[in-house]
């Protein structure tokens, strides 16, 4: 039988959840790399047993560590992340010229098809790719360099490139997203990119629908549609049909349209996932209830899931990249929180359960789909 | 012989117990005695020394022989007693933070 292995990421360690296709009964195992801050870990989808894993300490400063056995053992392999030529400046949150300085991997996504290559999004916001297992990383610098790079700024959690979606039908093609620059192709593997943020509109910079600017907070695709992109903006939650060209808003009736993470089901592309956010500044769910929101028609029309979340005196959040799908054959839907919750459910989000209640804050959940 | 006291994240991190030993050709500074450590547990690079600037990371001390070491040139002796094993050199984490 086939079963689930879920990949999460905490502020003080990693933890794996394994279990089978039922998705009833869970092991859980760790923490691993205990104590320090994994903000994402990812297997390879041609090797599932060869995960990566960023882990980071304000201490310490950045590790990458990598699996070769489905994350019972680790072993640290290159750390070093350094700009390519003269680092150059961005916008300080005071609007003042900042030097771009590396702080730490936001997220990791290994290749399609090829366990060794890896594409890290960083902060401050850059893109590195390892081709030798994570030994050795180089940074793909026409991204800070294509322009806009100065009049980038920080979000509050930092300047982040924390999402990366590689088109599998086109593996040239790559999506980016920065906190707060807005979203970026490339179509050429990276030797260059442009912005792609036509049609959002940000009220908190100077021009509202400017180039470059955007706190996009998260990006999803389906594979079998690439050119369709959803994504998660600080506020608004948005769509494209043109692979990024354009942009229009499907936020419709969501009780709030600021929040973090997005994600499409397995094998539905126009069902969508949100968790909505109370607002910027209280980043905690509407009236204490957890709910999940689910659209069926790709955005605009959404319904909130409840059964088995908690609906009082609830105030967690759900980060960017703690949401993530199973491929099984009644799709399975994962999320952490803040408060050290994992919930899972087995059917598309029609009803819910904790695989874990307690683990440190959550950073991050990925799903590997195992044979 | 020098004798170097790691914090408990970076001996995890290198997989060693208790105290590392190295032997420093030369003059033992800390650039000499970071050098060495380094090169035998590479796990360790911009661990305690940023990558490109080589400086101190911010919330790491260097302690030896009850004085803070941490601001002194890092081609400076040190004291005999480290470079004799006598007493360790001390890599310290900051305490703080959650």
């Amino acid at each position: 039988m086939s079963g689930v292995r879920v990949l999460v990421g905490t502020k003080k360690g990693a933890f794996i959840l394994t279990s089978d296709g039922k998705r009833e009964k869970w092991d859980v195992s760790g923490p691993f790399l205990s104590g320090w801050e994994i903000y994402h870990l990812k297997g390879s989808p041609v090797e599932p047993n060869r995960l990566y894993a960023s882990q980071s300490s304000g201490w310490f400063g950045q590790q990458i560590q990598r699996s070769n056995d489905g994350g019972k053992t680790w072993e640290p392999v290159g750390n070093k992340f350094v700009y390519d030529g003269i680092p150059g400046t961005h916008q300080w949150y005071d609007g003042t010229a900042h030097p771009w300085e590396f702080k730490r991997v936001w997220h990791l996504e290994p290749s399609l098809n090829d366990p060794d290559t890896v594409y890290a999004g960083v902060e401050d916001a850059a893109m590195f790719r390892t081709t030798d297992g994570g030994q050795n990383w180089q940074e793909l610098s026409g991204l800070r360099g294509h322009g806009s790079g100065p009049h980038w700024a920080p979000g509050a959690g930092g300047m982040c490139l924390h999402t990366i979606l590689i088109d599998p039908s086109r593996p040239d093609r790559m999506f980016i997203a920065i906190s707060a620059a807005g979203a970026f192709r490339t179509d050429d593997a990276g030797k260059t990119w442009r912005p792609i943020n036509q049609g959002l509109k940000s009220l908190h910079i100077p021009d509202p629908t400017a180039a470059v600017g955007h706190c996009v907070h998260r990006i999803a695709m389906h594979r079998s549609r690439p050119d369709v992109l959803f994504m998660q903006k600080h506020w608004d939650v948005m769509r494209s049909d043109d692979a990024g060209d354009s942009w229009h808003e499907v936020s419709g009736n969501l009780p709030t349209d600021f929040g973090f993470p997005i994600d499409v089901h397995a094998h539905e592309p126009e069902t969508i996932y949100v968790v909505p956010i109370k607002s910027d500044s209280e980043h905690f769910p509407p009236e204490g209830k957890l709910r999940v929101y689910r659209s069926r028609t790709g955005g605009n029309e959404w319904e909130a899931l409840t059964k088995g979340l908690p609906q009082t005196d609830c105030y967690v959040n759900i980060l960017r990249d703690a949401m993530a799908v199973d491929s099984l054959d009644s799709c399975g839907v994962y999320f952490g929180t803040t408060g050290g919750q994992v919930y899972a459910s087995a059917n598309a989000g029609d009803s819910w359960a904790p695989i874990v209640r307690d683990l440190p804050a959550v950073l991050s959940v990925e799903v590997q789909t195992l044979p | 012989m020098i004798r170097v006291e790691l914090p408990a994240h970076l001996r995890t991190l290198a997989s060693v117990n208790g105290e590392v030993t190295l032997d420093i050709t030369g003059q033992a500074t800390q650039r000499s005695v970071l050098d060495a450590l380094e090169a035998r547990y590479p796990m360790l690079q911009g661990a305690i020394r940023d990558h490109v600037t080589q400086n101190r990371r911010p919330f790491l001390r260097f302690f030896a022989c009850q004085e803070d070491l941490s601001h002194e040139s890092p081609d400076a002796p040190l004291p005999e007693q480290v470079a004799t094993g006598k007493e360790p050199f001390l890599i310290i984490g900051a305490i703080a933070g959650g």
